[in-house]
């Protein structure tokens, strides 16, 4: 337990901090006895630096995932509100812009795909760009690349990847609104144009996965999922562009600071008052970021179906949800009962709305959004559901995934990538990837325990567990 | 991911800097540096400056799809003027392990030590 701050704990899967110091509001962590035992202080030095910014409303959240990052801790939740001086933050929504999952039924049992796995994996690995250095075959010029920024999904869809069906079950249909590709640089557009539909390397991938076990029969029958059902996940973001105006936002942010009078604790804190030229600027080309990451995952999607109408013709991939986990998005939430227009950053933070939430797909409104939370490529991913508790705890937030336990230095010492490979394929799950040294860096013993993550996000009430899944192909980065 | 790298004098600091994000990606010695690109930056603020020379890196890395094994730096004036050494990534000899998406603020320091050498740090986001 942190020595340095005084954590109060407030219920089994709740720890507070009360504000000292520069901190305007509380820190606020859901995790359980374990699970805050092994963050390092430095989630908690950046919730509280997180809790000194202007204009934040409630509390500054970390979700049980939660590891110290640029700024602002991954796994963080921060909401500001425009009128009180709130600000904006490149940090506290990441290089990776709208990085996030998407999930694929694909209307078929494990049983099916056993017999072609290999063949499976191979021609995914082959299909779908992945890697340091790997290049899409779709080439963008200025104009195709502003249809993008602005379109999104609905772009890709358009331009014929995928079906108009899909939109509604991605956040913001597909498109997010206030995009402003003028904002996006000469520079970010060039280190896009050839990595439209790129998976990317680091902790990215595809995985072919099964259903392992249903914790909730009646959600998963409205999410469509039955146990040994084949699913498929994808995990990559908004690629060169997205970090490109993540890396010049952040020092634009740094050498206004002052102008703005924000002192900040943490250079990677810089933010921008949401009411200036700055904070807009950054919206707009963040905005136009979400809908790179969102038209990415789409042509992606469109290469797996391709790949599985060419293996397995019966397949019928259909889109169970597409989350976000690095993003700052405008939302209407009820703070000491009177409902407020709040600027809510969720940094390595999934949202994770609510039954009843008017932003839901007639199909999900009832039932709340389905959460996609990833794990490491030899354990298990989740599904969870947006609970009716969850706007009062965090802004509607949940945890992303299950985080790193150790560095990629330290991972490359303790496993070889080829030894992985092998250890993975005996449990029968076949890995694909460019790199070895990266199969090692991501090796599933470098990763915190996803399942404790999961049940603490539950039990603090953040989300509701659906569904289990294994992996049994991994395409990584 | 933390990159540090010592020198006689700054330059020599940035110089290693550089060869530790090569190294993040892959092996520094299996890449050759056939091809030299130009980098400039400019600033007063020699940290500032520090992730500047990371970040202009980080994007010919990924606009050339290149990986870099020599460097040499030199400051004139407010000026940071970078020569970079390297190759086409090669991904049957080079397996590269990550892409680099930017250097941060974070744990951000280029100083000069009590014994007279320059330390120069940072961390990247993989």
């Amino acid at each position: 337990m942190s020595e340095t701050y005084p954590l109060q704990r407030e219920s089994e899967f709740s720890w507070r901090i009360e504000p000292t110091g520069k901190m305007r509001v509380p820190g606020i962590i859901y995790a359980d006895e374990e699970l805050i035992r092994a963050m390092d202080d430095k989630v908690f030095e950046q919730l509280c630096n997180v809790a000194g910014l202007p204009g934040i409303v409630q509390a500054a959240y970390a979700m049980p995932d939660a590891h110290w990052g640029y700024g602002f801790p991954i796994g963080g939740v921060a909401a500001f509100d425009a009128d009180q001086g709130g600000v904006v933050s490149a940090g506290g929504v990441g290089f990776d812009i709208s990085c996030g999952v998407r999930a694929l039924r694909t209307g078929l049992t494990i049983d099916e795909i056993e017999p072609v796995k290999k063949q499976l994996a191979d021609a995914l690995f082959r299909q779908i760009p992945v890697g340091v250095g790997s290049t899409g075959r779709i080439h963008l010029n200025d104009k195709g690349m502003t249809a993008m920024l602005r379109g999104g999904a609905r772009w890709a869809v358009e331009q014929g990847f995928g079906e108009m069906e899909d939109l509604q079950h991605i956040e913001e249909k597909g498109c997010m609104a206030g995009a402003v590709p003028d904002e996006v640089s000469a520079r970010a557009r060039k280190r896009q144009q050839d990595e439209m539909g790129t998976l990317g390397s680091g902790n990215h991938y595809l995985e072919v996965q099964r259903v392992a076990q249903i914790y909730d029969q009646r959600i998963a029958t409205a999410f469509g999922l039955r146990e040994n059902d084949v699913i498929v996940f994808i995990h990559c973001g908004s690629r060169g562009l997205g970090h490109q105006i993540g890396t010049e936002f952040l020092k634009y942010m740094v050498l206004a600071a002052s102008q703005h009078g924000i002192e900040l604790p943490d250079r990677e804190l810089a933010c921008a008052p949401i009411n200036s030229e700055l904070g807009q600027a950054y919206l707009g080309a963040m905005r136009a970021g979400i809908n790179c990451a969102l038209a990415n995952r789409q042509i992606i999607t469109h290469l797996t179906r391709q790949v599985f109408a060419d293996v397995l013709p019966k397949a019928d991939l259909t889109l169970l949800f597409d989350v976000s986990h690095n993003t700052c998005k405008v939302e209407t939430h009820l703070v000491d009962g009177r409902k407020r227009k709040l600027y809510v950053h969720r940094k390595g933070a999934t949202r994770a709305f609510g039954p009843g939430n008017p932003d839901l797909p007639e199909t999900l409104r009832a039932i709340g959004q389905p959460v996609l939370i990833g794990g490491s490529m030899g354990t298990e991913s989740h599904i969870l559901a947006g609970s009716e508790k969850g706007t009062e705890l965090s802004f509607n937030s949940a945890c992303h995934g299950a985080g790193r336990a150790m560095s990629r230095h330290q991972a490359t010492k303790l496993w070889k990538g080829r030894s992985v490979v092998d250890e993975l394929a005996d449990r029968g799950i076949i890995i694909r990837s460019p790199s070895m040294r990266g199969v090692a860096e991501e090796a599933p013993g470098a990763y915190k325990d996803v399942r404790a993550v999961v049940d603490a996000a539950e039990k603090a009430g953040l989300a509701h567990k659906v569904a289990r899944v294994e992996p049994h192909v991994c395409i990584k980065g | 991911m933390g990159l540090r790298g010592y020198g006689a004098t700054q330059a020599q600091a940035f110089e290693q800097v550089a060869l530790a994000l090569t190294a993040t990606v892959t092996d520094l010695h299996r890449v050759r540096s056939s091809q030299c690109v130009t980098i400039e930056c400019e600033g007063e603020d020699r940290e500032l400056l520090l992730v500047d020379w990371l970040n202009a890196l980080v994007f010919e890395m990924a606009t050339r799809r290149m990986l870099f094994s020599r460097f040499e730096v030199r400051f004139v004036d407010r000026r940071l003027l970078g020569k970079a050494w390297g190759e086409a990534i090669n991904r049957e000899r080079h397996s590269p392990a990550v892409e680099v998406k930017g250097a941060t603020y974070t744990a951000l320091k280029v100083a000069q030590l009590a014994n007279g050498e320059w330390l120069a740090q940072c961390v990247i986001d993989v």
